[in-house]
């Protein structure tokens, strides 16, 4: 049987294989979206959903501008999925705080802070290094081991399950074609010729684009590309519902659109492991009550663990292959902070056949620099 | 609706449910004791406010949740009774006190 010919193959359907699918399709690409199905390790699963600004791209400013211009993209995204699917996506951005629980990781995250700011240079960085006092009067029941806390206006957060479901159904509702339980099991390269079988028939198309999460570092050689990423993983609990309480996210606690409140989050290197530890669960209830020690009177209803896709400096990578113009990659441990650029800003380039020269810093190459003897 | 079956214990235990005195066996649950306080709902839900009452009496479907003894989202069905124990009803999510 002939392959199933497109302008466009997408292999991932996670959050961000669906957002740069629904992307293209916007610009008119017949667009084939391959997913491997509920083998794979799905991160877009497990994610936390802080659309997240503050604490990326310290040494790296390419990557703070990157993820801040995510960031601004991200209510237009919003009420788009929101008026196409009829899906809440529950997207607030009023600012986020960082909490500092004693007075060295104050210093620290001052100091971190600042450096953010001179390494932004004319594109600016808003942020404050808030005392306990005046914390209070933003947070509610903030713990007595809280110091401080740093502030952006850029942060935020989204219901992460309802961003996926709703990429989807704009993709498809766009004439999208989404297929699931096609684990790539082949695939020929040539300059603008793609060709993957998959569990599910055999796709071809001039373009192609890698977003399969970890999945990316076995799939990348076949098309001259490399994505030497690893698994990290994060654990997550869930409270009960309560009514709203607090008006912000910080990165370890947010009180999601339902009421619920998810405290996170490991980092944890144990290769693939989606095992729970109890002593890391410890450690994150431990922490979130020492930030709100009204927490401890909310039942935890849920909890679970997912993987991070880490490239080794932790910054996404998107390439084109030179080998086979017309491949490209796309991999990040941030798909809901990200979606906003990969949808509207990254997509257009793969239509146009070129990544902007902003995207260069992101390229796999930066790996491949011999290290000085 | 509800009533008890006349083998059963006798009802001894003294319970408020929404603040109206009710008695019930000992060792019964306080879902039976809304049951028998004759609601048909003891919580509303926290997304859509739907009313709901005990339905499995055993612990799987949480469609009992009261505030019990001043403790939100308790689910009745696994709480014995005790007495004068407070079974209020859950509306909607419950707070969270800072």
């Amino acid at each position: 049987m002939p392959p199933r010919t497109s302008d466009a193959i997408v292999i991932g359907g996670g959050l961000v294989g669906a957002a740069i699918a629904w992307g293209l399709r916007g610009q008119g690409l017949e667009t084939v979206l391959l997913d491997e199905g509920d083998i794979a390790f799905r991160a877009s699963r497990g994610n936390f959903g802080l659309v997240w600004v503050q604490s990326k791209g310290l040494g790296a400013p390419w990557y703070q501008r990157w993820t801040r211009g995510s960031a601004g993209e991200w209510p237009a995204l919003a009420a788009d999925l929101g008026a196409r699917t009829g899906l809440d996506l529950a997207l607030q951005q009023p600012g986020g705080a960082h909490l500092c629980l004693s007075e060295p990781e104050f210093e620290d995250r001052a100091a971190r802070m600042a450096r953010m700011q001179s390494e932004a240079g004319n594109h600016g960085f808003d942020y404050r290094m808030i005392r306990a006092k005046e914390l209070r009067e933003m947070l509610p029941g903030l713990g007595p081991s809280v110091v401080g806390a740093s502030w952006t206006p850029y942060d935020g957060h989204v219901g992460p399950l309802a961003l996926l479901q709703a990429l989807h159904r704009a993709f498809t509702e766009a004439g999208g074609a989404y297929i699931p339980d096609a684990r790539v099991t082949g695939g020929t390269a040539a300059p603008n010729d793609f060709r993957v079988e998959t569990a599910a028939g055999a796709f071809a198309a001039p373009r192609i684009v890698l977003a399969a999460g970890l999945g990316n570092a076995d799939l990348a050689p076949r098309f001259g590309l490399d994505a030497p990423v690893r698994p990290q993983r994060g654990q997550i609990l869930v409270t009960e519902r309560a009514r709203t309480i607090l008006p912000m996210p910080t990165t370890t606690v947010r009180q999601t659109g339902e009421g619920t409140i998810m405290l996170g989050d490991s980092m944890e290197e144990v290769g693939f492991d989606t095992r729970q530890a109890p002593p890391v669960m410890a450690q994150i209830a431990q922490r979130a009550v020492l930030s709100f020690p009204w927490i401890a009177e909310l039942n935890i209803v849920r909890a679970w663990s997912a993987l991070r896709v880490m490239a080794p400096d932790g910054l996404p990578i998107y390439d084109q292959s030179d080998r086979y113009p017309g491949a490209f990659i796309a991999n990040c441990h941030s798909g809901v902070t990200l979606a906003g650029a990969h949808a509207r800003l990254l997509a257009p380039m793969i239509v146009q056949g070129s990544l902007d020269p902003v995207l260069a810093p992101f390229s796999a190459k930066r790996f491949d620099v011999p290290h000085a003897a | 609706m509800f009533r008890t079956r006349p083998d059963a214990r006798p009802a001894t235990v003294e319970v408020l449910v929404e603040g109206t005195p009710v008695l019930v066996p000992e060792g019964a649950s306080a879902a039976v004791a809304v049951l028998l306080a004759g609601l048909s709902a003891i919580r509303e839900m926290p997304v859509t406010g739907s009313p709901r009452g005990p339905l499995c009496l055993m612990g799987v479907c949480f469609d009992c949740l009261a505030e019990i003894d001043g403790v939100p989202n308790r689910q009745a069905c696994m709480v014995p009774v005790a007495p004068g124990m407070r079974i209020a009803r859950q509306r909607g999510a419950r707070e969270a006190r800072p």
